[in-house]
């Protein structure tokens, strides 16, 4: 394979090991780099570029929160008029204790919900709660939603996807704590 | 749950968005902490055993590699058990939950194109007998900043 790090081939083979988490190890990144035949530099470069991409949300510790205590998440839905969808989402989307706020699309007359957002909390109690104070603070007492708490987990791991399936672990690319889609 | 140690709930907290991107990341920590560089790759290795980290590394943006819907389907209660296990059999599923809705059961599926996704979501809809409702990301609002963990 060309070892360029411009590479989009590259880059694919970095997020793909990446996402099975950083080595601990003093040296994380030159461990990665033997794995892909670069330097530690290219790998600690190419990871820059896509955090200032944006393709990396973050980069840190990714806790399991449902493990700490965190046993209950709403899955808050809103039907919000489109012309104000990127106003109050990007208000929805602000606190700490909502993981994933994304707009799709209605399915009437069946779904008249536009906007997703997840709540965690300690209990249901608390998720609404937490809600009340959203409505509140973001305004919108005039808006309909609902929370669906979620239930049985029939089935829950990282995304995997199917040209990485030769590899024994899963990739995981996304929040272990909710549905992204 | 376990009490964690204040270096602990620190490690838990504080870095969730921001490991430095040097070649010596836990020293850096360490540095920060105030501890040895074992001290805190040995407490990431117990964390991450006991499954409290499932690991240290990037959040990707949804989409990044391959394509994802979420999906919902409306089931009578006696069947749900039996359908969900259909769904959870496909290989693209995965975060298959019950909610409680006339929506009853959420799941996420994911592909390597957008046809191979239509055509998951089809079988789906086929193998279990029920409609399949479609709600692909338009737009996201969420910035992730990490989770506070309100330590009491």
């Amino acid at each position: 394979m060309d070892m360029r790090v411009d590479n989009p081939a590259f880059e694919k083979s970095l997020i793909d090991v990446i996402s099975q988490g950083l080595p601990l190890t003093g040296r994380p990144y030159a461990v990665i780099a033997r794995q892909l035949c670069c330097s530690e530099n290219q790998v600690l470069e190419v990871l820059q570029r896509l955090v200032q991409r944006g393709d990396i949300k973050r980069f840190g510790v990714v806790v399991r929160h449902r493990k700490l205590g965190y046993r209950a998440n709403g899955m808050v839905v809103w039907n919000i008029p489109d012309e104000q969808v990127s106003e109050l989402g990007s208000c929805i989307g602000q606190y700490d204790f909502v993981t994933l706020c994304y707009q799709r699309p209605r399915r009437l007359p069946a779904w008249p919900y536009n906007l997703f957002s997840m709540v965690h909390g300690h209990d249901r109690t608390e998720v609404i709660k937490q809600v009340d104070m959203i409505v509140e603070q973001c305004g919108l007492q005039n808006i309909e939603y609902n929370i669906l708490f979620s239930g049985r987990c029939f089935k829950q791991r990282g995304a995997h996807y199917a040209e990485f399936r030769k590899k024994t672990e899963p990739v995981s690319i996304q929040h272990e704590m909710a549905a992204n889609g | 749950m376990r009490q964690y140690s204040q270096l602990e709930q620190r490690l838990l907290n504080d870095f969730q968005h921001s490991l430095p991107l040097s070649p010596t990341p836990y020293a850096d920590l360490a540095n920060e902490l105030g501890v040895e560089e074992s001290t805190v790759i040995e407490s990431l290795d117990r964390l991450q055993r006991e499954g409290v980290v499932s690991r240290v590394g990037a959040v990707f943006r949804p989409n990044r590699v391959g394509v994802s819907t979420l999906a919902a389907m409306a089931v009578q209660e006696e069947q749900l058990e039996s359908v969900a296990e259909i769904v959870s059999g496909f290989e693209e599923v995965n975060h298959n939950y019950e909610r409680d809705h006339q929506f009853n059961l959420w799941f996420v599926v994911t592909a390597t194109d957008a046809k191979r996704l239509q055509e998951v979501l089809q079988e789906i809809s086929d193998r279990t007998g029920h409609e399949v409702m479609d709600l692909p990301m338009e737009q996201d609002f969420f910035i992730d900043l990490g989770f506070d963990l309100k330590w009491t």
